[in-house]
């Protein structure tokens, strides 16, 4: 079935279904993909596509910004990040600002590559910026475990990676917002498996199926929802079946449990969430940064006044209700993390939204 | 390698500081190379002849990192760059100035590689190096050589192709493929670690775009898509012009390769750097006549129609996707960074 | 939230291997996949394999890559 009989069969449910739909996508690369390739603006107006708190930069808190610029300012201190970190505004100042300023601040693509570097520059102490879901953090996984089988003592992990199925039922449980299904994430499932929603499913009878990022996967995905609701399911399916399996990738499953465990975590615009983050074992300690490195010293962070992020973040209001949208707020001149994130929710209402 | 011979394959302060090294390297390296009528003299200024008619004046600098990559090198960037410039204003490149700055210790070899690719487009295009200076900063300064080049071109009689000059029903024509520049310097940025058989686009346009100007004066913008992309070149004639746009997403030409490192790294290539092809606004009726004028040229092979220009929404740029949806096209923020979100 | 995408292992040497998508290589981590081998393809996050694939896998990406190449 190609992609226009898929959208064919998704307003052809919509319509047997007889009510508005609103379905929760929490996948920055979701959000960016139904926008990029136009299947938002094909969905039809019964549909609602929500985006979620999918996006890790967007629900980084802006204190590990603030705590990691601090760092930042130390000698023979490089700060090695992921690209998408590097906009992003803590209460004062920015990666970006702080490297215009003299900070040794650099991008990677790779953790494995900012492990290298610390192994060719002895000299130097290298921090990592851990920032992002299950995906990501098996790689950073992988670097401390490596770290410590060298006996590196200069490469560190500042950690705030986060998990997923936690922070769905934490939205769930506030009821806060009304939604009727989910897309899961879909690489984040190559690692954790699909089983890991079945508890969602069950407990909040809402169907989630596990959706590549294709705009046919999607559109497919958003169809299985559907026919669900029709037939009164709330199942786990998996519409991304070339990558994602019931269990999940078993190895990448041990280093994340050898490497890390979980912890309660903060969200930006949602707050605490129990056991939605990891943490790095005692047995690591050499590669965590928070024990590396003591009388780390931040300012008080703030919020900025009138940012909606959070609410946003829930899916309790759209980009276009927060006053700040359009105005103050850009991507060139970003106030909340929503907008510095290419994936982030405003970032892609702006770009792309019609 | 001697001390004595090692010291005379670096540029030092010494060559900056307008006494004896600074002369030998004017006479024996950059004479050498650029010699003409006007350089020789070597006034404090050119004296220029040039017909009656307006003027276009530009001026760039350039800062690329590294100063050499598959397919040019900082050099050949800045004779095209600045020329591209004249030409996308309509004007005949005349004329270019040389302004150096210099990090001690570049390496003298490089510096005579660079400046030969430089002269190899000036003599492709008749140019001529009319002045210039050199300047060297001590080691950290730079990152091992600036460029700054200023152009002087006559603008071709009864031709206004200025970025505000694009109207409702005009047609939109892109001469090749999107990105190639960017992702092959991209490519060879030690951090990224890509390995790619991407070339840089980098060229003069004149030869593309010159018989075209002269064929069809009536030709409405010309734009190239340099830093910011094909993004920013519609984003700033929508702006300019106060018109809408109208792109078609498969009519957009990318090669696999550069769609193979933006899918890697998580970059747009619409917001990627081309530095040898034009975004052309013309009325639909000279339309077909571009487009086979375009492509019988060595840069203009994959020249295609990628959209219209409409009424409005005035500065809107509206993408029709593969899918048959739409989206915005709006000017990139911020560099386009490698992400994994 | 997670930017992957599919490529063919190229060289491998233990755990460090290389893969080439659509003409691009780059160097990537394969410890995480079990018993990897030259020709096949693997799913790349961050400089990482994360999943392998198989050739039905491969032949449904691209049938949808097919699909949207020759979307009217």
């Amino acid at each position: 079935m190609n992609t226009p009989s898929k959208l064919a069969s998704v307003r052809q449910h919509l319509a047997q279904l007889n009510r508005p739909v609103k379905i929760m996508e929490v996948c920055g690369t979701h959000t960016m993909s139904a926008f990029r390739s136009g299947l938002r603006s094909l969905l039809g107006p019964g549909l609602t596509l929500l985006s979620g708190p999918g996006c890790p930069v967007c629900v980084t808190p802006i204190t590990y910004i603030d705590r990691a610029l601090a760092l930042a300012g130390r000698p023979q201190t490089l700060i090695a990040t992921f690209g998408d970190m590097l906009r992003v505004p803590g209460t004062r100042s920015s990666l970006e600002h702080a490297r215009a300023q003299g900070a040794d601040i650099r991008i990677f693509y790779s953790p494995q590559d900012a492990l290298e570097t610390a192994r060719n520059r002895p000299e130097l102490n290298v921090v990592f910026l851990g920032v992002g879901f299950e995906t990501t953090a098996v790689a950073v996984a992988w670097t401390i475990q490596e770290a410590a089988r060298l006996g590196l003592s200069n490469y560190s992990v500042f950690c705030a990676h986060k998990t997923m199925p936690p922070a769905m039922a934490g939205l769930l449980a506030s009821g806060e917002v009304a939604v009727d299904g989910f897309l899961c994430p879909g690489h984040v499932s190559v690692v954790i498996g699909a089983n890991a929603y079945a508890a969602l499913a069950r407990d909040y009878g809402r169907p989630c199926v596990v959706a590549g990022f294709e705009a046919a996967d999607m559109a497919q995905a958003i169809d299985q929802v559907l026919q669900q609701l029709l037939q009164n399911r709330a199942q786990v399916e998996i519409q991304y079946q070339r990558s994602v399996t019931w269990d999940g990738n078993a190895s990448a499953q041990s280093l994340l449990a050898e490497v890390f465990e979980p912890c309660d975590a903060e969200w930006r615009g949602l707050g605490l969430i129990p056991g939605s983050g990891l943490k790095i074992r005692p047995r690591y300690a050499a590669c965590d940064a928070e024990r590396v490195f003591s009388q780390w010293e931040a300012p008080v962070s703030e919020e900025p006044r009138g940012c909606r992020c959070g609410d946003v973040l829930r899916g309790a209001c759209t980009p276009p209700d927060c006053p700040l949208f359009r105005n103050a707020c850009s991507p060139s001149h970003p106030v909340g993390a929503c907008m510095v994130s290419s994936e982030g929710t405003c970032s892609a209402y702006y770009k792309y939204g019609k | 390698m001697s001390g004595q011979a090692a010291k005379e394959n670096l540029i030092r302060l010494a060559h900056g500081a307008g006494g004896l090294e600074s002369q030998q390297l004017l006479q024996e390296l950059i004479l050498k190379i650029f010699s003409n009528p006007v350089l020789n003299a070597l006034d404090d200024s050119a004296r220029l002849e040039t017909p009656p008619g307006p003027l276009a004046f530009t001026t760039d600098s350039y800062v690329v990192d590294p100063i050499f990559f598959p397919g040019g090198d900082i050099g050949r960037l800045a004779a095209c760059g600045t020329l591209n410039d004249l030409v996308m204003q309509g004007a005949r490149p005349r004329y270019l100035s040389l302004g150096l700055i210099l990090e001690e210790g570049l390496p003298l070899a490089d510096l005579e590689k660079i400046l030969n690719s430089l002269a190899a487009v000036l003599r492709e295009e008749d140019v001529l190096l009319a002045t210039g200076d050199t300047k060297v900063v001590g080691r950290g300064q730079a990152n091992r050589i600036f460029i700054n080049t200023s152009g002087l071109g006559d603008c071709l009689p009864g031709v206004d192709v200025r970025a505000a000059n694009a109207r409702p029903g005009d047609a939109l024509l892109l001469t090749g493929t999107l990105g190639d520049h960017g992702i092959a310097v991209l490519s060879q940025r030690e951090g990224l670690r890509l390995q790619s058989p991407l070339t840089s686009d980098v060229a003069c346009l004149w030869g593309l775009l010159g018989p075209l100007l002269q064929a069809l004066p009536t030709l409405h913008c010309l734009r190239d898509p340099t830093r910011g992309g094909l993004a920013a070149a519609v984003c700033d004639i929508a702006q300019a012009s106060r018109v809408g746009i109208r792109l078609r997403e498969k009519e957009l030409p990318v090669k696999p390769e550069v769609l193979g490192a933006c899918n890697l790294l998580g970059l747009d290539p619409l917001a990627v750097a081309n530095e040898g092809k034009a975004v052309v606004v013309c009325p639909p009726g000279d339309a077909p006549r571009a487009l086979e004028m375009l492509r019988a040229h060595p840069l203009g092979r994959e020249s295609r129609r990628i959209g219209e220009i409409v009424a409005g929404p005035a500065g809107q740029v509206v993408l029709e996707t593969r899918l048959g949806g739409e989206r915005l096209l709006e000017l990139p923020a911020g560099e386009n960074l490698p992400r994994i979100c | 939230m997670c930017l992957a995408v599919p490529a063919k292992i190229v060289e491998l040497d233990g755990d460090q291997a290389v893969i080439e998508t659509q003409g691009i290589r780059r160097a990537v981590n394969v410890a995480l996949i079990e018993a990897p081998a030259l020709g096949e393809y693997v799913l790349v996050h961050a400089g990482f394999a994360i999943q392998k694939w198989s050739e039905a896998d491969v032949r449904e990406f691209n049938s949808i890559l097919e699909e949207m190449e020759q979307a009217e």
